[in-house]
């Protein structure tokens, strides 16, 4: 009777996923982009692809981490001769530095837009191409309505969306898959030798839509993610919540 | 299908578009003069005044003791080649071909056009009344060839619609002048006593070339039709063009979106069918009051997708101003490129530069923002690091060299290096702290010195030693001291990038 009753709420929690967006794409097209312990954080034990994902900055060092990270995910991404389009109004990325995050430079698009709300139209017209791999947006401010419309794009053609916001100046919950925060993180090399090592982040998930937020140091060496320490961080109480 | 030629001789080009300037000249006699030699000569005259026996080529001083009260005004030169081209232009709406006919005609080829206007006679008189509409006083002419057309237009006095293969009957009555012949030729005519085309028509032709010359056997088989004569449109005609006619003039949007779809379906099927795909497009809409109203596209790759295209056009339709409607809309392909039968096995293809879908999201984004917003980075070879890659041309375009990654590069990199305050040890240390938008730095970890020489046969200037260095929170920057140490020369630090 028990076994019974939780195989129907795990059926249900499974019907609500598909409802809210999280379908799971044909088998040949799971990719695991190499975050190794965080992909626990989210349904199904995977890194939600065809989702918009929300990263926070609080400055110039902030965003080049952020970057960094995001680059890590793209190579995985792109690893199957896709493209990328890059939408910003204030783009300061250097692209032949995506080359060290085994990214060919020349296959992102950059779309440079002069006010933020042609960013955002740019996005959202980016997302609903299917055949991108991922599309990167820099934007300050987004509204609800303005992220909703994203999450419809991205339903429909299976896009990857990362939205990049430095320095938002309103924190409301918005319609994406998750919210991370990637921070800089004093570098390390082997045996104590001088000189900086591998970038080095400390990688927040403030908020994981059905997910477990946490907090991971993971650096990139040698082409791939790599955890510092995997044991996740307990959270405050009151960010535990789930994004709308 | 057999070709049929208009001419259109506009009796008083110059003298009527004055009258439409200046409405007081309407019932006034004038004249247009340009001084020769010291004296006024007539150029041109209005009907009033060609009435009471002024012609051109007489004396102004002369006209005037005919009409004391005539009008004298200053011609113009070039006017009418400019009146012929709008003219010209006008005339489009009703056949693909308009060439000039100076100085005072238009050839139109209107093979296959007046069905649409339901015969020739209609389509004639269409004409004549719309440009008289406009205010011009013109006569015209439809036959087999360009020589009948222009002849029966100025000399003819019966139908004004000669039926195919008829010229040569309908030339017989004409005067030799009917001909488009050189004044000498025409002297030598009148000398003769050939009063009529029919006097020598059926000459030899051998002994007509002895005494007239070849001009005239060339003039007579173009008119006769037994020779071509070539016609130089003033608008060459785009390959891909196709033209929507409406019963009633078009004012509403909806109506514009109707005939841009239909225009755009026919043409794509007809590019499809040949393998080609548009680069250029231009939709034309021809109003009622005479203006074109017309929008184009761009396309940064070849496409036959009418769904892409009506997207592209979309964005633009509002600038088009029907005021009273639109009677006439044509879709032109202006630059149309071959699709390799390869690309369209990938359109539905899912990734990659080559697909269909991003470069038709690359048009839409730049149909809506303009030229200059989407930058794709090729490498370079430079060390410099502003100009370590350039910009691609092209989406097609494929990097000739590899890109480097084998020295540290930031992931963010300002555009214009900031300059610093820095504490560092002499000679090469890296620094020790450095001071940045008001706050201190302090260096934990250094890098360097990576030393970058400035390109002399591009730009003068000073070499850079680059050190990446991380502070105490674990921020990673790119900082580099421009110049040496040494004596003379001044230095100084700056920030230039973020690592990641």
């Amino acid at each position: 009777m028990d076994a019974n009753k939780t195989d129907i709420i795990h059926q249900l929690q499974k019907e609500i996923l598909s409802i809210q967006g999280f379908r799971p794409g044909p088998p040949c097209n799971e990719l695991d982009l190499g975050l190794g312990v965080i992909n626990h954080s989210f349904p199904n034990d995977t890194f939600p692809l065809g989702a918009v994902h929300e990263f926070l900055c609080a400055g110039a060092e902030d965003a080049a981490a952020t970057g960094g990270f995001i680059a890590g995910l793209l190579a995985d991404l792109m690893r199957s001769g896709g493209a990328s389009v890059w939408i910003s109004s204030v783009r300061n990325i250097f692209p032949p530095a995506l080359k060290f995050f085994g990214i060919e430079p020349h296959r992102i698009i950059f779309v440079d837009m002069q006010q933020e709300k042609d960013v955002l139209w740019a996005i959202e017209e980016a997302l609903k191409c299917e055949g991108l791999a991922a599309v990167i947006g820099e934007l300050q401010e987004i509204s609800f309505t303005g992220s909703r419309r994203l999450q419809i794009a991205v339903e429909q053609s299976r896009v990857t969306g990362f939205l990049i916001r430095n320095h938002p100046r309103k924190l409301q919950s918005i319609a994406c898959v998750s919210r991370w925060k990637i921070r800089p993180l004093p570098s390390k090399l082997d045996n104590g030798m001088p000189g900086i090592g591998f970038p080095r982040w400390t990688v927040d998930l403030l908020k994981a839509r059905n997910g477990k937020p946490g907090t991971w140091q993971v650096e990139w060496a040698a082409g791939q993610f790599r955890h510092i320490t995997s044991r996740p961080m307990s959270m405050p109480q009151e960010q535990n919540k789930k994004t709308g | 299908m057999p070709k049929r030629f208009l001419s259109i001789w506009f009796r008083h080009l110059k003298t009527d578009w004055f009258t439409l300037k200046r409405p007081d000249l309407l019932t006034i006699p004038f004249v247009l003069t340009t001084p020769i030699h010291g004296r006024l000569v007539i150029t041109s005259a209005n009907l009033l005044a060609q009435v009471q026996g002024v012609h051109t080529g007489m004396v102004a001083a002369d006209a005037r003791a005919i009409i004391p009260t005539l009008m004298v005004l200053d011609d113009k030169p070039e006017l009418s080649e400019k009146l012929l081209k709008g003219l010209a232009k006008w005339c489009n709406r009703y056949a693909p071909l308009v060439s000039m006919d100076p100085p005072d005609g238009l050839f139109l080829d209107i093979s296959g056009c007046p069905h649409l206007w339901g015969g020739e006679k209609p389509y004639l008189h269409e004409i004549i009344n719309r440009l008289k509409g406009l205010g011009y006083l013109v006569r015209a002419a439809i036959a087999d060839t360009i020589g009948t057309a222009w002849a029966i237009a100025r000399f003819g006095n019966g139908s004004p619609i000669i039926e195919p293969g008829q010229q040569a009957a309908a030339l017989l009555s004409l005067p030799p002048a009917a001909l488009r012949l050189q004044t000498g030729i025409l002297e030598r005519f009148h000398k003769l006593g050939f009063r009529q085309v029919s006097n020598f028509i059926s000459m030899p032709r051998s002994a007509l070339r002895r005494r007239f010359g070849q001009q005239l056997i060339r003039q007579l088989d173009q008119a006769l039709g037994a020779q071509e004569e070539a016609m130089l449109p003033v608008f060459p005609i785009a390959p891909y063009q196709e033209r929507l006619p409406c019963l009633e003039p078009i004012v509403t949007s909806g109506g514009i979106e109707i005939a841009l779809q239909r225009l755009l379906e026919t043409l794509c099927l007809r590019l499809q069918q040949e393998q080609k795909g548009l680069r250029t497009a231009c939709f034309k809409g021809y109003r009622v009051d005479g203006k074109i109203e017309s929008i184009e596209i761009g396309t940064s790759r070849p496409s036959y997708n009418a769904e892409h295209l009506s997207k592209l056009f979309e964005n633009k339709l509002a600038t088009i101003e029907p005021a009273l409607g639109i009677e006439l809309f044509m879709l032109e392909a202006i630059k149309v490129e071959e699709i390799s039968s390869m690309q369209a096995t990938l359109w539905n293809g899912n990734c990659g530069l080559a697909d269909s879908g991003l470069s038709e999201l690359i048009d839409r984004l730049e149909n809506k923002m303009g030229l200059g917003k989407i930058h794709r980075y090729l490498p370079d070879e430079h060390y410099w690091p502003e100009r370590s890659f350039k910009l691609a041309s092209s989406i097609q375009e494929t990097p000739t060299t590899a890109w480097r990654f084998d020295k540290p590069r930031p992931m963010q990199l300002l555009s214009v290096p900031e300059h610093i305050d820095v504490t560092a040890p002499i000679p090469d240390y890296p620094p020790m702290l450095f001071r940045y938008k008001g706050k201190l730095h302090k260096i934990v970890k250094a890098d360097g010195p990576e030393r970058i020489e400035q390109e002399w046969w591009l730009e003068e200037g000073q070499h850079r030693d680059y050190y990446c260095v991380e502070n105490e929170e674990g921020f990673r920057y790119w900082v580099f001291r421009l110049g040496h140490y040494s004596g003379d020369k001044s230095y100084s630090w700056f920030l230039h990038g973020f690592f990641s």
